[in-house]
């Protein structure tokens, strides 16, 4: 059964068009990556499903639930985590987490100590002290107490340094081990990379690819980059090549999945002596999307 | 001082004024307007030197109305016309400015906008100095306004631009005070809060050195800008001199204001806040908790703020009864208007007047922490609880309702004791004082039902509710002394409330008014639930 189910999602802002015909679909327990540049709607999606947010048209279900009309039974069985955490300046760290537990329905007293513990957060500076790396920190901790079956992370990584990137990540993984939902979005890249099972990408309001890592990678180029003992010649009228820099002996391209092969066999020829290869990261994939929408793809 | 610390002020004066465009012209626009009446008011109720002569005798023997207003400085129209707006001009000019200073340095630096602009080529300096230069500009431009408005009307020149510079001088003050007070504090609230209560000193300064002028007390108005404003005795042998003092007095406060400023961080004020609980109260745990945790000491000060108001008033009405016992005369004159005990009560009843308006300001203040709490992003946090956007505005909007008549309680009881303990009859002068207090409570929630309205409909006009408040002010203080129709006046939700000292309690405005803020109330629930938050 699917946790989230978005089916031609549409939602305007007066004239500007923030999601246009957006499907999603989040299956029980996987962490789902939904990524895109700014403005690109992210923000906008994940405030829908929580029903905050009126939509022009579409059907949105969350845990089987209309997010709009059953908002309050439904919150009881997720946490959200907001974008821009701002919080009350006058009220500490800590009793914004306890009161936004309780205010979910209750919190294990031990699992928050040991948030606390991990996170290394300092509970009792009043909220408007914090950095926004610890303002991040409070919506996290606040989160992770609660025993709900789905997370709604909207860039959740914010403002982290690594070492509590890392803690998040070990949170992420928790919670997938027990068989929650994960929804997350970011721009952060790798972070998808490393913890997502499927991604979306979204793009000015329209989704442009969705899928497993793997899948995805398909659609995109390799790079290359090879030593040879005669220089190359004639790489750049081969189709599906692309982006080729030759300088002496060395040659730099990219290739199309499906070209590997045919690449191979021109390559021969030249001798070989070493050659060295990168599967697509997210970044090229991401980027190569961006790039298609602006128009000022090399293709 | 360097220079580079003052760079990006002129962009940042061009920001203020764009963000301000509809704001500024009308708190520039709102005193001139108002002398204006009022004189155009004086004018057609007391056309002869003779009315006027006598009308000023009976002010200046009322100490309460001396106290409320201060003294009237000469029997013409242009001294009436001092007296009678300096106070209120005073309210709107330096609150004005005291409001804007503020929301564009602390405002700004608590939520993190500063930090945009000050990583940009604006110098640390720099929001201070523009947010003084509008405001200091606005107010010259009030000056000029009231002083062309009163000359055209015909008042002598020299009062004329004595009142009008009174009011910009009073604005530069609070304009200075509230740029020292946004260093001082670490949230705007409080620095709005030290300036409002800064106000509240000086206006009980005046009061008491005015009404004691006799007894040599009146050095006590020396202290207080506000007196000042007074003693600058427009329309009766200006004296100029006193605009010295006001401009050493914003000197010193705009060189402190620059002082604090270098000596703290960005976002950092003086007063340092202490740490908090590392775990919340087991109580906190429900909306109205927390709108309770995060306003009982902004509800606290309100509530003192009006206790203060109640004692002086009580205080006040019994020096009026003494005077009017020992001075036969004077009774005389009294009786004329029904009697010592009247007076008195029309004291109290215009007291309450003022009351109502400032309660009705705490109900938008109140109900618009919806608004805020919706702009600022935190409302998320909550909705996306189990908590429904029903229980979490209704929440807010308790404590408003609670919140208001505690506050109008507070003068109530304060005023009710100390002049029932002043004449010997507490029993009867308490009850009476406390209902003649709370019949404004429906009109004060008839205001904030139109804020509710307009922020559940739409959102970004909750601040015309301001509007609409100052509306009823206006109507309310022009129809004492114009003669405006009925039904105009009667918009106004304040001039339902049965003036209970005078005429007993009716019931039935209080129902209806009480039914009409119910339904405002419920509408922009409604409202509130069918529409996007942020
Ligand atoms: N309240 C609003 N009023 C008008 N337009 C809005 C509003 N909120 C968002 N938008 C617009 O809708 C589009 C999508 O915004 P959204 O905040 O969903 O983007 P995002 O993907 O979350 O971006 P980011 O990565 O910067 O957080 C943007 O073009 C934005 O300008
Ligand atoms: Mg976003």
């Amino acid at each position: 059964m699917s946790v989230i189910h978005v089916e031609n999602l549409t939602k305007s802002y007066g004239k500007t068009l923030a999601l246009d015909k957006v499907d999603l679909e989040v299956e029980q327990g996987e962490v789902f990556g939904f990524i895109g540049p700014n403005g690109a709607g992210k923000t906008t999606t994940l405030r829908i499903l929580l029903g905050l947010l009126h939509k022009n048209a579409g059907h949105v279900s969350v845990l089987g639930a209309d997010p709009w009309r059953d908002a309050v039974a439904l919150h009881r069985r997720l946490a959200y985590v907001p974008g821009d955490v701002s919080l009350w300046p006058n009220l500490s760290g800590g009793e914004v987490i306890d009161l936004l537990g309780r205010l979910r329905g209750g919190f294990d007293q031990s699992r928050r100590d040991e948030l606390l513990e991990r996170f290394k957060f300092d509970p009792t500076k009043p909220c408007r002290t914090y950095s926004t790396g610890n303002r991040q920190k409070v919506a996290l901790i606040a989160a992770f107490i609660s025993d709900v079956e789905l997370f709604i992370l909207d860039e959740p990584t914010l403002g982290l340094d690594p070492l509590m990137e890392a803690v998040f990540r070990d949170c992420i993984a928790e919670v997938r081990q027990a068989g929650k939902t994960v929804l997350l979005s970011s721009h952060i890249l790798a972070e998808v990379e490393a913890l997502c099972d499927r991604i979306s990408i979204i793009n000015e309001g329209t989704i442009v690819e969705s899928g497993t890592l793997a899948e995805l990678r398909h659609l995109t180029r390799i790079s290359v980059s090879v030593e040879t003992a005669r220089p190359v010649t004639g790489l750049s009228e081969l189709p599906g090549v692309h982006n080729v820099r030759v300088d002496g002996a060395r040659a730099h391209f990219t290739v199309d999945a499906g070209a590997i092969n045919r690449v191979m066999e021109h390559l021969t020829p030249f001798d070989a002596l070493s050659l060295t290869s990168a599967p697509p990261t997210l970044e090229d994939l991401f980027l190569r999307h961006y790039e298609l929408h602006t128009g000022d793809d090399a293709r | 001082m360097k220079v580079s610390e003052f760079s990006g002020t002129g962009a940042l004066i061009r920001l203020i004024l764009r963000r301000d465009r509809l704001l500024l012209p009308i708190w520039i626009a709102l005193p001139p307007l108002f002398v204006i009446l009022v004189a155009s008011a004086f004018v057609s109720l007391y056309p002869t030197a003779a009315s006027q002569q006598t009308i000023a005798a009976q002010i200046v023997n009322g100490p309460g109305l001396v106290a409320l207003l201060g003294p009237v400085s000469a029997p013409t129209v242009g001294a009436l016309t001092a007296w009678r707006s300096s106070i209120f001009a005073a309210v709107i000019v330096a609150g004005a400015n005291a409001l804007t200073v503020i929301r564009h340095t602390r405002t700004d630096e608590e939520t993190g906008r500063y930090e945009l602009l000050g990583s940009g080529a604006v110098g640390r300096r720099a929001p201070l100095s523009a947010s003084l230069v509008v405001t200091l500009g606005a107010d010259l431009a009030i000056a000029a306004l009231v002083t062309g408005g009163l000359v055209a009307f015909g008042l002598p020149v020299a009062g004329s631009v004595a009142l009008g510079l009174s009011f910009a001088a009073i604005g530069w003050t609070f304009a200075a005070i509230a740029g020292v007070a946004a260093q001082l504090a670490e949230s705007a609230g409080v620095a709005r809060g030290i300036a409002g209560a800064i106000f509240v000193l000086f206006y009980v300064l005046r009061a008491a050195g005015d009404a004691n002028e006799q007894s040599g007390q009146s050095w006590l108005s020396w202290l207080s800008p506000l007196g000042w404003m007074r003693l600058v005795k427009p329309f009766a042998s200006e004296r100029w001199g006193v605009f010295a003092i006001f401009l050493g007095a914003v000197i010193v406060l705009i060189a402190m204001a620059y002082t604090l400023s270098s000596r703290r961080d960005v976002g950092a004020g003086i007063l340092t806040p202490r740490l908090g609980p590392a775990r919340a109260s087991p109580r906190l745990r429900s909306p109205l908790a927390l709108a309770w945790r995060l306003h009982r000491l902004t509800l606290l000060a309100w509530a003192a703020m009006f206790a203060i108001y109640g004692v002086m008033v009580g205080y006040l009405a019994k020096t009026t009864a003494d005077l009017l016992a020992t001075n036969p005369q004077l009774a005389n004159l009294f009786a004329h208007f029904g009697g010592a005990s009247a007076y008195t009560d029309s004291l109290f009843t215009l007291s309450l007047t003022f009351l109502g308006w400032i309660a009705a300001a705490y109900a938008i203040t109140a109900t618009l922490r919806l608004q805020s709490e919706e702009v600022e992003r935190r409302v998320d946090h909550v909705l996306a609880t189990a908590v429904s956007r029903l229980r979490w505005a209704t929440s807010d909007l308790a404590l408003m309702v609670i919140g208001s008549a505690v506050v109008l309680a507070a003068f109530g009881l304060s005023a009710g004791l100390t002049y029932g303990l002043s004449t010997g009859n507490v029993g009867y002068e308490l009850p009476r004082m406390l209902v003649a207090t709370l019949a404004y409570l429906p009109a004060v929630w008839v205001v904030a039902g139109i804020a509710m309205a307009l922020y559940g409909l739409v959102p970004r006009l909750s601040f015309v509710s301001w509007g609409v408040l100052g509306a009823f002010v206006l109507l309310e203080l022009i129809g004492e002394t114009l003669k405006v129709s009925q039904s105009i006046l009667n918009l106004s939700p304040f001039n339902r409330v049965p003036a209970v000292l005078v005429s007993g309690v009716s019931v039935m405005p209080l129902v209806w008014l009480t039914i009409l803020a119910l339904v405002l109330t419920i509408v922009g629930l409604i409202g509130f639930q069918h529409r996007s938050i942020g």
